[in-house]
């Protein structure tokens, strides 16, 4: 047999056939097999993950059922020159939208436009069952406006015409602003909530400083004892090990409640530094439901979440190199400035991510010992998703958490490289 | 308490244990001449390694003292002795590109910026670096990485220069290549190398003075040549290069020769080196190519052999004998032409007297 090579045409195989067919032919298999063992973990994310992140995005912006039940509404109501209260033909409009719609479609568009302006939900409510009436008597009002007015005065406050500015876009960025305490005003302007209705910026602040100092605290504590968990004789540091990985064997609700137990006033160490006469009886600190009690316990439970990337890398930079390093003319803390902390780097950022990510988005521990200003920013997402209803504000803040992780991950990936995470 | 020799490195007395039961260095007395380059040569677990971190100070001896330049560095941290040493896995600072590698330890010295760039320059030169200055260690070869451990090792002109096994991760032709160029090097700057290695080719090659380990303890502390030849005892002899072994009895003490009945029969006439006296066992010790087969000489040490395999080698023949008590008797035949030899016919095996050597027994 003979091999026909030549360098200007496609390379042949023995056989004849073109050598790339033939490799595509023989690698087919092996490409078809790998695609079906990882098709059902694909099928898995896609469902599991890109699939509700999507529709979380989706949901944030989202405003279209409202402008099913309302579309003259708030076609009449664009038309209105914001002065004063709006013109005839917008009362007309929601009065034939009220009296027509269909009862579990207006009941939702009345939970959304609560959001916007407490007070919908009930003048709606109250006022629907006379609109229907007068509209099933056949005697059409001269004046619906007035009508609506004799009604219920409310439908005379300008507040809550001014409130539907932000309800008339199918796509709106309202949930966005308000996630931030900023909302529209009657022309469209983003301005600053009531002062009695801002707290999410302050808790985008807490939850950020929270998450630092958490990260800081457990990369301070983590790096001795990953230090150590590396360097000691096998068995101290399997018993070490131990230590380290006991708290995933217990429940999180049960550690939680354990902090609260010894840092409440009258709790565990409290009562130690009064028996010693460190502090007075009256003078118990105050360490759990504020933000001291949140940041000591989440540090104690996101601990082990720094302490194993470090000491993955620990683990292989090799003893030699510190030696080596004074062998050099370095004294010991200089050795580990320049040659053993920078190795570290691929541990620190890699614990210190995932803390930082853990810590942005936690809520069992905060909610249980976080008290008032303890509170992070998923305490919220859970309030409006249980309690409001208000997914669109859910939505807007999840992603919003999810934008700031994307930020940071880019930022983290400009200045240390993503290359240089290291987890194990 | 100064010590009065003119050596550059002093061993006085060292023992070192690790947990108080064993003694990993026993009474460890070394004398090394400034410019030399001495090996310790060793089986692992040996000893050489730890002496060798005792002189870099990682380790410290629990009795005993070293003395550098006549002044004791027990007390003196390893950041401070001025020893340069070249690891065993080249310990090369990852995140650090090979000139950052080699200016480390000269700023750590605080030298000036274009002072430490020319002795960078200089180090890399010496070892044919020169282009490689940017690069960061993974990017390298294993023999390149051994050249820049070399050159950080050489780079801030330290009183000596420790290595600890550094050629062992390298393949053989590099190892032998990288022999030449470290003996070149000490040649050429004169410095005093300390070199830890448990290759005796390499040892034999590289050293003027080499310290054979063995449980702790320098069995022989000489040339290469002399600890080929003359080795002082059967630990030497079998370790280094090869040997043939005969375990016997003393029967006569004569001068600087000794009578010995061969446990399988026969008596041979020995150099007395390292036996006791007569009626005591002993090993004697002869080297493959000293044997002569089918001597027409009227030789004393004279026996019956049959060859059990031979292996053409080229220059030479190399035939494994059942003979004295060993199938194991190695001969190295030398290549002279016609060679009439068949598997397990029987030959004759002899050897001169200055030969073969009685060592202890142990």
């Amino acid at each position: 047999m003979e091999v026909f090579i030549s360098t200007t045409e496609q390379i042949l195989t023995t056989d004849g056939l073109p050598l790339k067919v033939s490799l595509k032919k023989a690698e087919r298999k092996n490409k078809i097999r790998a695609f079906l063992l990882v098709f059902p973990l694909l099928l898995f994310i896609l469902v599991t993950f890109v699939v509700p992140i999507g529709d979380m995005l989706l949901r944030s912006v989202d405003d279209s059922h409202i402008n099913t039940v309302f579309p003259n509404t708030f076609e009449e109501y664009r038309k209105w020159d914001r002065n004063d209260l709006p013109p005839e033909e917008v009362y007309e409009a929601i009065f034939f939208e009220l009296a027509t719609g269909e009862g579990i479609q207006v009941g939702k568009a009345l939970t959304r436009m609560n959001y916007s302006k407490s007070g919908w939900k009930s003048l709606i409510k109250k006022t629907r069952r006379q609109i229907k009436k007068i509209y099933k008597s056949g005697e059409l009002p001269t004046s619906y406006k007035d009508t609506l007015i004799d009604i219920h005065e409310g439908w005379g406050d300008t507040l809550f015409w001014i409130s539907m500015a932000q309800m008339t876009e199918e796509r709106t960025l309202i949930y966005y602003w308000n996630a931030i305490d900023r909302t529209y005003d009657i022309d469209g302007n983003v301005v600053m909530q009531d002062e009695k209705r801002r707290m999410y910026v302050k808790t985008w602040i807490r939850t950020l400083k929270v998450s630092v100092y958490v990260t800081f605290f457990c990369l301070i504590l983590g790096f001795p004892v990953a230090h150590l968990l590396a360097n000691l004789p096998l068995r101290y540091s399997n018993l070490l090990m131990i230590f380290v990985l006991l708290p995933f064997w217990t429940s999180l609700l049960v550690r939680t409640t354990a902090w609260i137990v010894m840092l409440q006033q009258k709790g565990v160490i409290n009562g130690v530094l009064v028996w010693l006469g460190i502090i007075d009886d009256d003078q118990r600190i105050q360490m759990v439901y504020n933000m001291t009690g949140t940041i000591i316990a989440m540090t104690q439970i996101l601990l082990p979440f720094m302490i194993l990337p470090l000491y993955s890398v620990m683990k292989v930079i090799p003893k030699s190199h510190m030696r080596a390093a004074q062998n050099l003319g370095a004294k010991p803390v200089r050795a580990f400035i320049r040659v053993y902390l920078p190795q570290t780097v691929p541990g620190m950022s890699a614990g210190g991510l995932l803390v930082f990510v853990l810590a942005i988005g936690y809520f069992i521990t905060p909610e249980l010992v976080g008290g008032k200003d303890g509170q992070l920013i998923g305490h919220w997402i859970a309030y409006h998703l249980k309690t409001t209803l208000n997914w669109g504000l859910c939505a807007a803040i999840g992603s919003i958490l999810l934008a700031v992780m994307l930020v940071l991950y880019w930022l983290y990936n400009k200045i240390v490289g993503i290359d240089n995470i290291k987890l194990g | 308490m100064e010590s009065q020799t003119n050596d550059f490195v002093v061993f006085e007395k060292i023992d070192k244990s690790y947990d108080g039961e064993v003694l990993v260095v026993k009474n460890l007395n070394l004398n090394i001449s400034k410019g030399e380059f001495v090996t310790m040569l060793g089986p692992s677990g040996s000893g050489k390694t730890t002496t060798l971190m005792m002189l870099a100070g990682f380790e410290t001896p629990t009795n005993g003292e070293i003395y550098l330049q006549n002044k004791p560095i027990s007390k003196i941290p390893p950041y401070e002795r001025e020893i340069g040493m070249v690891f065993q896995n080249y310990a090369l600072f990852p995140h650090m590109t090979v000139q950052e590698n080699l200016s480390f330890p000269l700023e750590v010295r605080k030298m000036n910026k274009s002072e430490v760039e020319e002795k960078v320059k200089k180090a890399l030169d010496m070892v044919e670096l020169g282009e490689f200055g940017t690069r960061f260690p993974a990017q390298l070869s294993g023999g390149q990485q051994q050249r820049v451990a070399l050159a950080r090792a050489l780079v801030f002109e330290p009183r000596l220069v420790l290595m600890d096994e550094p050629l062992g991760a390298l393949d053989k032709n590099l190892r032998e290549q990288m022999q030449y160029e470290i003996k070149h090097i000490h040649e050429r700057i004169g410095i005093t190398v300390v070199y830890v290695t448990h290759d005796q080719s390499e040892a034999l090659t590289m050293s003027n003075r080499i310290a054979v380990f063995n449980d702790g303890v320098v069995q022989q502390l000489s040339t290469p040549d002399i600890l080929y030849e003359k080795p002082e005892n059967s630990f030497v002899a079998e370790f280094i290069g090869e040997n043939n072994t005969m375990l016997g009895t003393v029967k006569k003490l004569n001068g600087e020769y000794c009578e010995v009945d061969l446990d399988s029969g026969g008596t041979v006439k020995a150099l007395k080196i390292n036996v006791g006296s007569i009626g005591d066992k002993t090993k004697l010790s002869v080297r493959p190519e000293r044997v002569v087969i089918n001597s027409s000489n009227s030789n004393v040490n004279k026996f019956e052999g049959e060859v059990e395999e031979l292996i053409y080698l080229g220059d030479h023949i190399r035939a494994r004998l059942n003979a004295c008590g060993s199938n194991e008797f190695i001969v190295k035949i030398p290549n002279e032409g016609q060679i009439n030899l068949k598997e397990k016919s029987k030959i004759q095996v002899s050897w001169e007297p200055s030969d073969i050597r009685a060592l202890d027994y142990n």
